[in-house]
């Protein structure tokens, strides 16, 4: 049965008519065009499809478009028009952080949300608030090091 | 915009571009009318299909199999030769092996086809291991029995007399597991027609590979097939050949349909029906002599699985790089690539290299022990050295800078005071380990079967390199785009790369065996310094052919000579500390020294570090994939498990200034050869923390405890 979902995406009011138990993963790559939504495992392991749900990191292939009624929702998409985007992004890009880029959107919004709460990380905390999201390529040092380098970067972004 | 130098200090092109989410893989590909494809598959690991009944097929529904190839068709994917078929016809060899393809709208439909779908096969006994195919177990594969291919090597003296003579005779049998890439990208591509001409978009390594393998299957030319690679998101070697295993069914569904068609795996069908790591059995027998090694005599197993698709060549390579890094006087090594019923196994970093130099680390440590001296003290005595002769009695070429990466690591990690002082069983222990990796094809394959080729073209003040080599993570479209800029001394951003598109690029070989910076990345630097001196030309192309270099004698028949151009070098250390009750073990340093030549980009080689080492780690730790009866038992992310950032901890790494006289700036390959050894210092640190010798990987927590059982603790 068809349902209308009303949310925020990126920060523009969008409504979902259809089944509401579709995977979110699938309703923002397809019906709203958001393809930085990637997905890597379909079972909430790899965190590649994250995406922010009012404020948290949540992991989009696993829970319904049906959930969202009423959610800010944000994707890479919208967090790369953000300066917290730019900064991080570009601190991605200096650091060496990314490869076959697969893993890097959800990392990017995964440190969004810890930057956020905690402007100064230990390399412990980073470690931990990406444990979520999988990378098969790096090993992650150079990932850890470019949140570092945005943190520092970013000061004031991160604490206003 | 500043020029550029070879040792600035570059960002990647596409580290933006990935970051915000622009950049398209194959699932981000839509067309208007396009049509979703679904594999059905064999179920069972042997035996003769009786039956196909599909549900009847709503409007719109296509069901592809083995009938659907035209009369000038072969059911046969051309990877090295023509073995693995395209759809399983009459029989089926392993568990996954593609029997059809369900096409159509919705994908929900065609996965409920697919369940549907009654296959009725009389199943006949499999053999799933080596020991299964060593005793033909339910009949050969193959025409008499199940080696699908053998070979050996022979240095020094008569190894008779060499054991005849020996003080001591140890013997030891290592086995090593399954491993499953998890690109994080799963398997992928989308085709459509253009015209005449076929267009596959493609989530792959070997763009030429792709065409060559799959235009026989509808009888078409190569030129009627145009792949365009799409970013690719990890590959490791698992979209070298596999692609093929997806673009064939889809062009004959294409050749049938005429519209476009996506077919993108799941995580679980990535798990379950991809090609994995050859699982080996390695058995050393060595002689020592007044605390020498004399000799060692090897038989080398991989399990290739059910096709041959390229296990001759990781073969090969295993049995050329049995002896690891060491010059031992007398050796006799010999390998064979066993068939089974099981999925295919085929290249993945390393190319069969990992598994035996995993063995030999192993079986010299052990040797070490039982002789009483320190491992690392007994290893440095026998270091290959320029000069010295190879297994397939060829020499190293190149200066051999090993004892000074040994004194590197072993000073940054305090190896020898954390040697002697953490005790055996101690559960403390630190190892290492020491690796090469031959760069490029075996012998003469460059010169003899690839024949690469690379173009310059300049348009304006602007130059586009035109290559077949794929950007698949490893970033070699930064790699060159900085190779030809500093050549040129012009500013990077005015150096283009696109993906390749087989229409328009020269085929520059495989993105494989760690010879696209080193065999590519010269042939650019070839093509730069002609169009440095004709700048003034206008607009103008400067395309090379790979030449290779004199002194390098090989026998492709006899595997005699120099089997690779040159090698990388590398050797790591790892520390670990083991929870007696529980097992848990927890790394607590890494480091590492490698000799590749010189890094063209140090960040780029930094990353290469990092995530080869942490794969051997997790290789050697936690990645256990089991096979039971033809059926993979991991099936996605949370059973297969990977290292997470939490895994292991920031990794310290040295690199040799050792410039290469045929490689580009004097650069040598490194992609794999960052894979080759971490695994060896991790159970070598493993062993001394819990005071026992283990013989296989991966050792999880849980198999850890068998392993103090059978030690009798
Ligand atoms: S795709 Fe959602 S967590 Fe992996
Ligand atoms: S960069 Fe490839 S998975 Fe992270």
């Amino acid at each position: 049965m068809d349902a209308e979902i009303r949310f925020t995406l990126n920060g523009k009011s969008v409504i979902f008519i259809g089944n509401p138990l579709r995977r979110l993963v699938d309703v923002l790559r397809e019906d709203f065009g958001m393809l930085g939504v990637k997905e890597g495992c379909g079972e909430g392991e790899c965190g590649a499809c994250s995406v922010i749900k009012d404020g948290k990191l949540v992991t989009s292939c696993i829970i319904p478009v049906g959930s969202v009624d009423g959610s800010e929702i944000m994707t890479i998409e919208g967090l790369r028009e953000k300066e917290e985007g730019k900064c991080l992004i570009d601190a991605f890009a200096d650091g060496g952080a990314v490869q076959c880029g697969f893993c890097i959107p959800g990392m990017v919004l995964a440190s969004y949300v810890l930057l956020r709460s905690n402007p100064h990380p230990t390399e412990d905390e980073i470690r931990l608030a990406i444990s979520g999201n999988i990378c098969r390529c790096t090993g992650y040092d150079l990932i850890v090091e470019s949140i570092m380098l945005a943190a520092k970067r970013g000061e004031e972004l991160w604490t206003k | 915009m500043a020029r550029i130098s070879i040792d600035d200090d570059v960002r990647r092109n596409d580290a933006i571009e990935k970051a915000s989410g622009l950049a398209r893989y194959a699932s981000d590909y839509f067309f208007p009318d396009m049509l979703y494809a679904r594999m059905l598959r064999s179920k069972a690991p042997r035996g003769k299909i009786r039956k196909i009944q599909t549900p009847v097929l709503p409007y719109g529904y296509y069901f592809i199999s083995a009938k659907d190839i035209p009369e000038n068709g072969r059911n046969a994917l051309h990877m090295i030769s023509e073995d693995w078929r395209c759809f399983a016809d009459g029989d089926v060899r392993y568990v996954g092996e593609t029997i059809g393809l369900f096409v159509g709208p919705e994908r929900s439909v065609l996965e409920s086809l697919e369940r549907n779908t009654y296959v009725e096969i009389e199943e006949e006994e499999p053999a799933i291991s080596i020991d299964d195919a060593i005793n033909v177990k339910g009949g050969p594969i193959l025409e008499k029995d199940d080696v699908f291919c053998q070979l050996y090597c022979q240095k020094g003296r008569d190894m008779d007399e060499v054991f005849g003579e020996a003080d001591k005779i140890i013997e030891e049998t290592f086995e090593t597991g399954f491993q499953e890439h998890v690109h994080l990208e799963t398997n992928g591509a989308v085709i459509t027609k253009e015209g005449e001409k076929y267009v596959l978009y493609i989530s792959c390594q070997c763009p030429f590979y792709v065409r060559k393998s799959i235009s026989i299957v509808i009888g078409a030319k190569d030129e009627d097939i145009v792949v365009r690679q799409s970013t690719t998101g990890g590959a490791f070697g698992g979209k070298e050949h596999f692609p093929d295993v997806l673009a064939g069914p889809l062009l004959v569904a294409e050749y049938v349909i005429g519209k476009p068609i996506k077919l993108i795996f799941d995580r679980r069908e990535d798990m379950l029906y991809s090609v994995k790591r050859h699982p080996s059995k390695i058995w050393y027998k060595s002689a020592i002599k007044d605390g020498k090694l004399t000799g060692v005599k090897g038989k080398i197993y991989y399990n290739a699985g059910a096709y041959l698709s390229s296990s001759y060549v990781v073969l090969q390579r295993g049995v050329f790089h049995a002896n690891g890094v060491y010059d031992i006087p007398s050796t006799y090594l010999e390998g064979f690539g066993m068939a089974t019923n099981t999925f295919p196994s085929c290249a993945f970093r390393g190319f069969g290299a990992p598994q035996t130099l995993f063995a030999i680390e192993m079986h010299l440590t052990h040797i070490a022990r039982r002789i009483g001296v320190d491992p690392v003290e007994f290893k440095r005595s026998m270091f290959l050295k320029k000069g010295s002769e190879t297994v397939t009695n060829g020499h190293i070429v190149e200066n051999v800078v090993l004892g000074s990466m040994l004194d590197d690591i072993a000073t940054a990690s305090d190896y020898w005071r954390k040697s002697r002082e953490y005790g055996y069983g101690s559960g403390r222990g630190i190892g290492m380990s020491f690796y090469n990796h031959g760069g490029a094809f075996t012998g003469n394959g460059e010169q003899a079967i690839i024949k690469a080729h690379a173009r310059l073209k300049k348009t304006g003040e602007r130059v586009t390199i035109e290559v077949g080599s794929t950007e698949m993570g490893q970033g070699f479209q930064t790699t060159l785009r900085k190779i030809a800029a500093a050549v040129l001394e012009i500013p990077m951003e005015n150096v283009d790369y696109p993906n390749p598109d087989t229409s328009v690029v020269p085929d520059s070989g495989p993105t494989a065996a760690s010879r696209s910076t080193m065999i590519v990345g010269r042939l650019i630097e070839r093509c730069a310094v002609e169009m440095k001196e004709r700048w003034g030309e206008g607009d103008f192309s400067v395309e090379k052919e790979y030449e290779h270099p004199d002194g390098h004698p090989w026998d492709q028949s006899t595997f005699r000579g120099d089997a690779y151009l040159g090698y990388g070098w590398g050797a790591c250390c790892v520390e670990l500390e083991v929870d007696k009750r529980t097992n848990e073990v927890k790394v607590v340093g890494i480091w590492s020294s490698h000799d590749i030549g010189k890094a063209i980009d140090e960040k780029i080689v930094h990353g290469q570090i990092n995530g080869g080492i942490i794969q051997s780690l997790g290789y050697a730790s936690m990645e256990k994939m089991e096979n039971k009866n033809g059926h993979f038992r991991q099936e996605s992310m949370s059973d297969y498990v990977i290292p997470t950032s939490m895994d292991f901890p920031k990794q310290e790494y040295f690199l040799e200034d050792n410039p290469y006289e045929w490689g580009p700036f004097g650069a040598k390959g490194m992609g794999e050869l960052v894979f080759n050894g971490a695994d060896a210092a991790y159970v070598d640190a493993l062993e001394r923390a819990l005071g026992v010798e283990t013989f296989k990987i991966p050792l999880p927590s849980e198999d850890i405890e068998e392993a103090l059982r059978k030690n009798g603790r």
